[in-house]
């Protein structure tokens, strides 16, 4: 069994392993980190369930080789308990329903994040495209859409 | 997925040394997101894998006046679908950048990975030995095959799934590519091959071969482009039928067009008929029906893929008659 040594930061901190390249990213983060908030939903890239951030940036988990994350930032759902917009993105969506099986989550709220970071004050539109690679067979979308706009309003509130 | 060593050169020359002259030992990636399924699902089984992404420079999109635009092809579908000078600019591109995929597989797909992609056919994706995998077989023949060519099919009766390749064949657009020596540029309407040239292949490459540009014209005064992909369901998914449309017009007359196909053969399809009688042509619905009818006329039904003939006549005819009101 061939090995690669890959460096790269994970939740802020850097990291070094030593695993074959064909594993793929979503097993490194459950596997060997036991970070089992990335879930794995369709395995090809579809369900956006294993969404994680790559250099701030939404990407899907299950498609990223080992190698691929060689110098690289990974921020999973664990790296942001205790960011200030998360806290608020995850308040909303337990406020507004938006968790039901709560599978979708992670990867839905990273998905949500990765758009505020961009832009505090998206559209609707902006939000929906945001959120087109999450599936979710629960909610219907509506609360989750509803929780992701209320964070941007209280976000660009100054008075909050 | 079977294991395989993974190499990052930093060089294209190494790259290309590292791919070798061998397609079943030695893969490019970029992306990933086309390979790693293909590789999973062993289709694709390398005993290496070289990433290109370490090489710089073939990231960059710029855009000169009177020149055009320079797109490197580990540029990302999202930079592209972002980029303003190419919204403002050249709306095909944009508009097709945005219909490919979800914000997750934009970010993560590149330009030339997109252009280089392999068949959606679920006989070759998945485990048929058909004749693409060198069987002796084209399972959709007498299999499903609603979503296979309507034209330039025959042994194999793949459809190419590149949407940028569509967009950048309404533009004219070339693609440079670096043989382990030095560049050459071919015409984005010779990159793509049909199985009666290569069975095995898509595109022009030879192994070892890595695409690195590609260049489009400047955009013309009086130039308008669109994209319009029709899929089977609302959203991310490949074209069941697409089209790409530019027209340049004079006052009321066209005076130049290109009208490219996607979802309908084995490669990016421009349709010779179509994009000749429209020039010197004053547009009305009638006159463009009639031109789009009238096109298309090799092509045929496997079975159950005919709609496809009538769609992508109508397609036309809504994009065109779009541009040109």
């Amino acid at each position: 069994m061939k090995f690669s040594t890959i460096k790269f930061e994970l939740n802020g901190k850097p990291v070094e392993i030593e695993v074959p390249p064909a594993m793929r990213l979503l097993d490194i983060l459950r596997e060997t980190f036991k970070l089992t908030g990335t879930k794995e939903g369709c395995g090809i890239g579809e369900c956006g369930a294993c969404t994680v951030l790559l250099n701030g940036q939404a990407v899907a988990s299950c498609l990223l080789l080992a190698g691929q994350l060689e110098g690289t930032k990974i921020t999973t759902i664990e790296g942001l308990v205790h960011d200030e917009r998360m806290n608020l993105l995850q308040r909303n969506f337990l406020e507004c329903g938006a968790v039901q099986c709560g599978f979708c989550t992670p990867g839905m709220l990273l998905s949500a994040y990765a758009l505020l970071q961009k832009d505090a004050r998206p559209t609707t539109d902006d939000i929906k495209n945001a959120i087109a690679g999450n599936l979710c067979r629960c909610t219907g979308y509506k609360q989750i859409i509803q929780a992701i706009q209320k964070s941007t309003e209280s976000l660009s509130d100054p008075d909050q | 997925m079977k294991n395989f060593t993974y190499k990052s050169p930093a060089s294209l020359k190494d790259a290309s040394q590292l791919l070798g002259d061998d397609w079943s030992q030695s893969i490019a990636l970029a992306g990933g997101t086309d390979l790693l399924n293909l590789m999973k699902n062993e289709v694709e089984t390398p005993t290496r894998v070289v990433n290109l992404k370490q090489i710089k420079e073939l990231n960059k999109i710029e855009y000169n006046s009177g020149y055009g635009l320079k797109l490197g092809a580990l540029a990302t579908i999202a930079e592209i679908a972002a980029h303003p000078v190419i919204k403002a600019k050249y709306r095909v591109l944009h508009e097709a950048a945005r219909e490919i995929a979800s914000p997750q597989l934009g970010n993560m797909g590149t330009l030339g990975g997109n252009l280089c992609q392999r068949p959606r056919c679920w006989y070759y994706r998945n485990e048929f030995p058909c004749l693409r995998k060198g069987g002796d077989i084209c399972y959709a023949i007498d299999g499903k095959n609603k979503f296979h060519c309507i034209i330039g099919g025959g042994p194999c009766f793949i459809v190419h799934p590149s949407d940028m390749a569509v967009a950048l064949m309404a533009l004219d657009a070339n693609v440079t590519i670096f043989d382990g020596e030095k560049n050459h540029t071919v015409p984005i309407s010779e990159f793509y091959l049909l199985p009666e040239q290569d069975m095995y292949r898509e595109t022009v490459l030879k192994p070892g071969e890595i695409v690195t540009h590609i260049y489009v014209p400047d955009v013309g005064s009086g130039e308008k482009s669109g994209y319009f992909k029709f899929k089977e369901r609302g959203i991310w998914d490949f074209a069941v039928v697409s089209v790409a449309v530019m027209l340049r017009k004079k006052g009321k007359t066209i005076r130049e067009a290109r009208v490219t196909l996607g979802g309908i053969a084995p490669k990016p399809w421009l349709e010779p008929h179509v994009s000749e009688n429209l020039i010197n042509l004053v547009p009305d619905e009638d006159n463009v029906s009639a031109i789009c009818d009238q096109s298309l006329r090799n092509a045929f039904d496997l079975g159950q893929n005919g709609y496809k003939i009538l769609l992508a006549k109508n397609l036309m005819k809504r994009m065109i008659l779009k541009l040109a009101s």
